[in-house]
């Protein structure tokens, strides 16, 4: 899955280090780098957008800004 | 944030002034993808709070906004129906805005069914000033204000707002994001006073208070012991205790306020 346009942003500067997205990943695509997230598993990704959506801080976008939400 | 959602907020306000894993972001994201899912127009929607950490969202959303007094979001929300009913009026308020202070204002406002949808953030504690019981902290919890454990039954607010005459009721969490955002857009396009609690997490207080670990332990928690309306109707009683009943509880169309209020003005002009 990586394909261009194609990319896990995480907003470092709105990031609060609660691990939802660590934790609720169900392809384990995020690992914990000092309670930050950071990418490790980009390609196991399949786009379902939890992470993003469960983020509180509203700090993550996948898949490109210009993808469609759906 | 998506750039395609970046117009639904006052970035400069941001990042939130929400700790680290409260749920209160989740529900305000959710209710801004589901207001983009239906593509309703930002300057017909006025967003409506009162006081306490949920009532801050208001405030990082680019609509009409109102930040009211402590539990009166529903009175001002029903001024600006009554005022202007061609807005899309939303109530974002929390457990004790909603069902201690405001508790009043909440069930007229039910009874009435006048066109407003409340999304209610229920933490189960006053998160704000630190951690007291409201309405809605379960049982036996602790707070701030019950050190040996809590000993007021909580509201049912589904219960509650069912039996005040609310014509649309519904329960989320913010753990089950997706079906949260298909029950917001289903309580927009409701004509009628429409409820959605949704259960939300304070790591902070309630989850310290009640030694319940991490924002990803309260989340664990919300997903173990939610089950959907269909399964809780098939379940025997005791297996019910301390479940999370969520989806949407009741639907009916009946006779909308500004609607009726319209045909007394035109009754009492004479142009019946």
């Amino acid at each position: 899955m990586s394909e261009k346009n194609f990319e896990i942003k995480i907003n470092e500067k709105a990031c609060k280090r609660c691990g939802i997205c660590i934790a609720f990943c169900p392809k384990k695509v995020f690992s914990s780098e000092n309670d930050k997230p950071v990418v490790v598993n980009p390609d196991a990704c399949t786009k379902c957008k939890l992470c993003e959506i469960r983020c509180p801080d509203f700090a993550i976008v996948v898949g490109g800004d210009d993808d469609d939400d759906k | 944030m998506r750039k395609s959602l970046e117009k639904y907020y006052r970035i400069d306000k941001l990042p939130h002034i929400w700790c680290p894993g409260c749920g209160h972001g989740i529900i305000t994201g959710a209710v801004v993808r589901a207001i983009d899912n239906l593509k309703l127009d930002k300057d017909k929607i006025c967003i409506v709070s009162g006081i306490g950490c949920s009532s801050r969202a208001p405030g990082y959303l680019n609509f009409n906004t109102l930040h009211t007094t402590h539990g009166r979001a529903l009175a001002f929300a029903t001024g600006i129906k009554l005022a202007r009913p061609d807005l899309k009026v939303i109530v974002l308020t929390g457990d004790g805005d909603c069902t201690a202070i405001g508790g009043n204002h909440f069930i007229h406002a039910c009874r009435r069914n006048i066109d407003i949808t409340t999304v209610v953030f229920n933490n189960s504690i006053y998160g704000m000033t630190s951690g007291q019981y409201s309405p809605m902290t379960p049982l036996g919890a602790y707070a701030t204000t019950a050190p040996y454990g809590n000993i007021d039954r909580n509201f049912d607010l589904c219960k509650l707002a069912q039996a005040s005459g609310a014509t649309y009721v519904a329960r989320g969490t913010v753990y089950h994001v997706p079906q949260l955002i298909k029950i917001i857009e289903k309580a927009l396009q409701h004509k009628g006073f429409s409820v959605v609690e949704t259960l939300s997490i304070c790591p902070t207080y309630f989850g310290r208070k009640n030694k319940l670990g991490s924002p990803v332990k309260m989340m664990e928690m919300l997903r173990d012991n939610s089950i959907t309306v269909k399964a809780a109707e098939k379940m025997p009683r005791e297996e019910m205790v301390n479940k999370i009943v969520i989806g949407e509880f009741f639907e009916e169309n009946a006779p909308e306020y500004t609607e009726e209020y319209m045909k007394i003005i035109q009754r009492a002009q004479g142009e019946e």
